[in-house]
């Protein structure tokens, strides 16, 4: 079981060391030559405006608050997918009920408007 | 010290310095990062413990959801983010105290308890636990109203709180 994580725990140390490499070497062997163009923020190439340190939205908040109640929902459903070729018809429909019940949440949202983008 | 160990070692160290850095940083976005990697810790020592589901829902729900929860309304307050107050207050010293002798009587505690000595149970037998887990949430014999008690609650708290969010 243990040997298993061993593969996340070689992942996450791949994960880490491959950007530093990527970042480090070529401050060693690139050419610098700076301009006040080349050293500005990049930002999905469009100019940037202001700082980056601004103000969010209220609605990214409610976003989050609403990913928060269907990510737990997935806390629950992660086990119920793993066994799901075990399991009798009427286990099925147990899962099957349980996502029903949040989609009424998500029809709540949808009708008062909250997932418009304002 | 074997490979565990050191293993344990190394997140238990990460996990109590990126702790320490929640408090001590200024800057609350860098706290909630620091944040971040004191809970990746903590799932890293699910890990350890042979707890892997616990350990999946640490990542998920509070690096995925919770942390960015935390940075979204920290965001939210312009004032906050600009702010770097005093990190403590008149009654740090007395919390430091009231910690230092929690902590010690917890560990005082526990290794004095019949439980120190108990040896994790065997689940060795168990193929996969989490598809157990699974049948077991299902099963009419089990967990099956307490999951679908679950299912109600979650849409009532997203009710709620987009009800007490959303003013429009």
């Amino acid at each position: 079981m243990l040997t298993n994580w061993l593969y996340v725990g070689l992942f996450i140390i791949v994960a880490l060391v491959l950007p530093a490499v990527t970042i480090i070497v070529p401050r060693f062997i690139a050419p610098k030559k700076p301009n006040r163009i080349k050293v500005d923020v990049y930002e999905c190439g469009i100019e940037t405006v202001g700082e980056a340190w601004v103000q969010f939205k209220v609605q990214y908040y409610i976003f989050a608050l609403v990913f928060l109640v269907f990510d737990i929902e997935t806390v629950f459903l992660y086990p119920w997918a793993v066994a799901f070729d075990k399991l009798p018809l009427f286990a099925v429909m147990e899962g099957v009920l349980f996502i029903a019940l949040l989609l009424a949440g998500l029809v709540y949202l949808w009708r008062k408007g909250v997932l418009e983008w304002a | 010290m074997t490979g565990l160990e050191f293993v344990f070692v190394l997140i238990a160290a990460l996990t109590l310095f990126s702790a320490v850095m929640v408090v001590t940083t200024p800057n609350m976005v860098r706290a909630a990062l620091w944040l971040i990697l004191a809970l990746f810790g903590v799932a890293g020592t699910f890990v350890l413990l042979n707890a892997a589901f616990l350990a999946v829902v640490q990542v998920v729900v509070y690096i995925g959801a919770i942390a960015v929860l935390m940075i979204f309304a920290i965001m939210l307050t312009r004032k906050v983010m600009k702010d770097s107050g005093p990190q403590t207050n008149s009654t740090w010293g007395l919390a430091a105290l009231i910690a230092a002798a929690l902590f010690g009587g917890l560990t005082f505690a526990l290794t004095r308890s019949p439980a120190a000595t108990l040896m994790a149970p065997d689940f060795s037998t168990v193929s996969d636990p989490v598809a157990e887990l699974g049948r077991a949430l299902v099963s009419p014999q089990a967990y099956v109203i307490p999951f679908e008690v679950a299912s109600v609650l979650l849409l009532a708290a997203m009710i709620g709180a987009i009800y007490v969010a959303w003013k429009k």
